[in-house]
């Protein structure tokens, strides 16, 4: 049996006695919400905590509610398939259905949340090993080791964000509500993470993600690719979002954001100016798709050959601008 | 220690080393069953209750072979914390079979050869019993969708989904039993 170390274990009601329990135990202390990527990771021995504070019981953490302006606000704790079975939901954020849907097998999606899914570790394969596959290569600088064996020289971790629910939710403009012991604040969703595959959440350990905020998208159509080996189980490798707003013949607004390919999740800025105030042909749709591809810099530590995973980018990008301009 | 908060269906465990004491309603039975506060309702089922049928494989959530249901949902017993199952309706393969005979999943498993060495098969079963009773006749779409997350290496699949078929047949057929 892979065992799960020892450790403390808190399951309380309500948020306010989550955040105290964070505050009072630092670091050690974690939360853990469907476990899928907590545990898993315990088990191998690569995030520890002698402390843990289940969030299933904490009353008003999931579920999904839409205003009559159409934002969709979602409790951090609301299982992927709650999510990916909700109607309006579905209506109202279709690109983060889309990607809740292609996340894993439906049993996972079962337990797995979607603030789990926004606060997923980066992954690697020198990383994601069992402890002893870890030692033999005498670990690394992410977790009990000093080199980084993807770009040896390298002072910083690559490993990459591979959650597919957290592009979709940049490109649809939501926000995240934080919840601390003493404050409270509302971020945009894309402020979160950070370029580095150790520190890759921009939050304070002792914060807590209550809910995301979706906002209304007018007549903003969106969609959700996704790149990985099989039909189910696997972590895309590359992952496009797109949300797109036309006036009459031409982009008025449009948000592209990749993930996958880096530490963090990527918004094509570049991409976008080539389309806003044009008209989405071939040409300009190729041509944005090729801007697209530029930032995206996966390395060699995931499934797939990284190069490849980089020319996905430019034909993901293409494929999910013709279908939002069809 | 370990204490329950006053409405017992949420444990705590401040002391790592103690074992919990907690009652678990397995198969529409309650038990009275204590562990170590890290354990996981795959390890509590199969070492501190004798409950073998659920089966470890990955462990990693890779794999579905420790499915059980839990209030009738498909859940990963390798993936869920037995303090985390206090309060809520598990169940597993033992409790499939009934005095009249075996339940129309397994019957069609085992007609079709839709087992063969076995080892996936309480996690398939489990997981095809949540789908039935949600869509009785479910299409050969949505059985594959839904049987997504359980590997199996031997039978190539195709057998699984005609048992499951076959299974959908014989329950809703006139005079069925269940
Ligand atoms: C086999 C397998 C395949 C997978 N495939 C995919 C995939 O294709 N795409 C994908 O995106 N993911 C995938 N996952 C990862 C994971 O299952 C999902 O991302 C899931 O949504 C994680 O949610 P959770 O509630 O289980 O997270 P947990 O494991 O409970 O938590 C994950 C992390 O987030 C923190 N956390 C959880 N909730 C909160 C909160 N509210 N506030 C602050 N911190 C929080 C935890 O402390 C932990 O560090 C896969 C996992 C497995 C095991
Ligand atoms: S990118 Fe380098 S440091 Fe980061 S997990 Fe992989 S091998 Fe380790
Ligand atoms: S043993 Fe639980 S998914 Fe493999
Ligand atoms: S019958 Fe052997 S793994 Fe499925």
């Amino acid at each position: 049996m892979m065992r799960l170390p020892p450790f403390r274990w808190h399951a309380p009601k309500d948020l306010a006695e989550v955040v105290r329990i964070l505050a009072g135990e630092g670091p050690a202390a974690r939360v853990v919400a469907g476990g899928t990527d907590l545990f898993p990771n315990m088990k191998r021995r690569h995030q520890k905590a002698s402390t843990l504070v289940g969030l299933a019981g904490v009353e008003g953490f999931s579920g999904v509610t839409s205003t009559p302006e159409g934002d969709v606000v979602i409790g951090a704790g609301t299982t992927l398939r709650a999510l990916e079975r909700d109607a309006a939901a579905a209506r109202l954020a279709p690109a983060l259905v889309e990607a809740v849907a292609t996340i894993s097998t439906p049993v996972l999606r079962n337990m797995g949340t979607i603030g789990g899914n926004v606060c997923l570790d980066t992954r690697c394969n020198y990383y994601n090993q069992t402890w002893e596959w870890r030692r033999a290569i005498d670990f690394c600088m992410k977790c009990d080791g000093t080199t980084c064996w993807v770009a040896p020289s390298s002072p910083r971790c690559w490993a990459v964000n591979s959650s597919d629910g957290v592009p979709a939710l940049i490109a649809l403009g939501a926000r995240a509500r934080l919840v601390g012991p003493d404050d409270e604040r509302e971020v945009p969703v894309g402020d979160l993470f950070r370029d580095d595959g150790i520190e890759y959440l921009a939050k304070r350990p002792d914060e807590v993600l209550a809910s995301l905020i979706v906002p209304a998208q007018g007549d903003a159509v969106s969609t959700y690719r996704k790149v990985r080996r099989r039909g189910a189980f696997d972590f895309p490798v590359a992952g496009v979002a797109v949300r797109l707003r036309r006036d009459g013949d031409r982009v008025a607004e449009v948000a592209i954001v990749v993930n996958g390919v880096g530490s963090s999740p990527i918004r094509c800025t570049a991409a976008e100016e080539l389309l806003v105030g044009e008209v989405p042909d071939a040409d300009r749709i190729a041509a944005a798709a090729a801007a697209a591809w530029k930032p995206a810099r996966p390395l060699d530590n995931t499934d797939h050959e990284h190069s490849w995973r980089k020319r996905m980018v430019r034909v993901e990008t293409k494929r999910a601008l013709e279908a939002l301009t069809a | 220690m370990t204490v329950a908060s006053e409405d017992g269906a949420r444990p705590t465990a401040d002391d790592p080393r103690r074992k919990a004491h907690v009652i678990l309603r397995v198969n529409g039975e309650d038990h009275e069953v204590a562990f170590l506060p890290h354990k996981t309702l795959l390890e509590v089922l199969r070492e501190d209750m004798g409950l073998t049928g659920t089966k470890h494989g990955c462990e990693l959530g890779e794999c579905g072979t420790c499915t059980v249901l839990v209030d009738g949902e498909p859940q990963l017993s390798c993936l869920l914390l037995g303090l985390q199952s206090v309060g809520r309706d598990i169940e597993t393969v033992e409790g499939m079979a009934g005095a009249d005979g075996l339940h129309p999943l397994q019957q069609a498993f085992a007609e079709l050869g839709a087992a063969q060495c076995g080892y996936c098969t309480p996690g398939f079963l489990l997981t095809a019993e949540a789908l039935l009773r949600n869509d009785p006749q479910p299409s050969r779409e949505r059985i594959v969708e839904e049987l997504s997350g359980n590997l199996c290496r031997c039978t190539g699949y195709l057998k699984i989904y005609e048992a499951v078929e076959q299974a959908a047949a014989a329950r809703t057929a006139p005079g069925a039993g269940r």
